[in-house]
């Protein structure tokens, strides 16, 4: 059944190449969190602030990043804003595409995780004096960032898979970029791969240990 | 209207690239669905500590890019030439990343189910499996429901991802027509219009569900 002489010596090789690889994937990752998140809150904001053409700028966005696939939305950035002649490298495509799925879900969270705050806070603060964006980002945002915060994390991992799909526009410096390119000169392709795919989970799980234990020091009460 | 050079004949090529991704996801999440049920039973059943094993496996289905599992399933097919076509290998791979999501999903819905209601139902004398398929399998599938569908949803979604093995699904056909006929935006949108018109009106039941069904209303 297996013919096959595996080559992982050839692939350990390119190891230093692959963690390179794995640092740019890391900060696309990183990047489209902050980004994201930025914008996150401020499609929240939208929301909740009961003007219409926002809030339905707000709910359009939520809503196509949660209903088409993340794929589309970097072709989308990377083709699709070529017809308005805007021409983004594939870094930049595969950025966009990410941030904007990100904001997607992040709002989404946002959203369920201020359900759980209670509106006499804000009113509270409200009758303190204080303006309602005061209200908003002394008062709830804090709460609403912790309370979605394991989401957020997740959301994180999520980002860090994402960021495999810049190959299908032409990223080669990312840990997936690298791995197709090494793969494309020696066609060890499961050699490859699989060490591409021990070095994701291995960021992933560390991210998701970092992100319990921030949690348990900043959350403690 | 719009100037395009977009003909029937091309909708129905994307037409076809769309049942292409719906065969796909169906038949993934069918079978994700049956072996999610039986990896939560397991590892709901044996506990943290005799389950670690499978726990890791289905993590690392969590924790690796969908794409680098379909390019290893391609490559695993090949090296122990099982000969399998691209369509077999992508409904594998994503039927067995299905499974690992799926596995929390009827843990989550097992674990909802309180111990006290299971203990009653054995002292009535019912057996394990009847505990199981009277007690809580009606619970739990009600607080997993929507979660499932969230699942369905995104399998859906990331089936997008088959066109990397060379299936023509919904986003490779519109790929194909851009490439022909240079009109990325419109097609584009075509294809993403198509995506929201299959995804948003489940999404919205999923989400009509968990709201009727949650257990605190």
């Amino acid at each position: 059944m297996f013919s096959y002489t595996f080559q992982w010596k050839q692939a350990l090789k390119a190891l230093p190449q692959m963690l390179d690889g794995a640092l740019v994937t890391l900060q696309i990752a990183l990047l489209s969190m902050a980004i994201g998140l930025v914008i996150a809150i401020i499609l929240t904001l939208f929301r909740m602030s009961g003007n219409r053409i926002l809030s339905g700028f707000a709910t359009a966005w939520v809503e196509i990043a949660r209903n088409t696939p993340a794929l589309f939305q970097i072709y989308m950035a990377h083709f699709g804003l070529g017809s308005f002649g805007i021409h983004l490298s594939p870094f930049t495509s595969l950025l966009v595409g990410i941030v904007f799925n990100n904001a997607g879900y992040l709002a989404e969270n946002f959203r369920g995780a201020l359900k759980a705050i209670p509106d006499t806070q804000t009113r509270a603060g409200r009758s303190l004096g204080m303006s309602s964006l005061q209200a908003f980002r002394l008062i709830v945002m804090p709460q609403m960032l912790r309370i979605a915060f394991l989401p957020v994390t997740n959301q994180m991992v999520w980002a860090i898979l994402m960021t495999s799909l810049g190959v299908t526009v032409g990223m080669n410096t990312d840990l997936t970029g690298v791995t197709q390119d090494l793969n494309a000169r020696s066609f060890r392709t499961f050699e490859f791969f699989a060490i591409a795919a021990v070095i994701y989970y291995v960021i992933a799980k560390a991210v998701t240990l970092a992100a319990r234990a921030f949690a348990s020091r900043m959350f403690r009460y | 209207m719009i100037e395009t050079a977009l003909t029937w004949g091309d909708l129905a090529f994307l037409a076809k690239g769309a049942g292409m991704t719906l065969a796909v996801t169906a038949i993934s999440v069918a079978a994700g669905t049956v072996l999610g049920v039986i990896c939560g039973v397991i590892r709901f059943q044996l506990g943290p500590y005799w389950s670690a094993p499978l726990t890791f496996v289905l993590d690392v289905f969590r924790s690796v890019p969908l794409l680098i599992q379909l390019v290893l399933g391609n490559a695993f097919q090949s090296i122990a030439k099982l000969g399998w076509p691209p369509f077999t290998t992508s409904c594998v791979v994503l039927s067995l990343y299905t499974a690992a999501y799926c596995t929390e999903i009827v843990r989550g819905g097992m674990s909802s189910v309180p111990v006290t209601t299971r203990r009653a139902a054995r002292s009535l004398g019912m057996t394990w499996w009847q505990d199981m398929r009277y007690i809580v399998a009606p619970l739990a599938t009600r607080v997993s429901l929507p979660a499932w569908i969230g699942l369905a949803l995104s399998v859906m979604k990331d089936s997008a991802l088959v066109l990397w093995l060379g299936l023509i699904e919904l986003l490779r056909a519109s790929q194909i027509l851009v490439t022909r006929l240079q009109e990325p935006l419109l097609i584009l949108m075509i294809c993403g219009a198509i995506y929201f018109i299959i995804s948003f009106p489940i999404a919205r039941l999923g989400g009509y569900l968990e709201k009727r069904w949650s257990p605190n209303d």
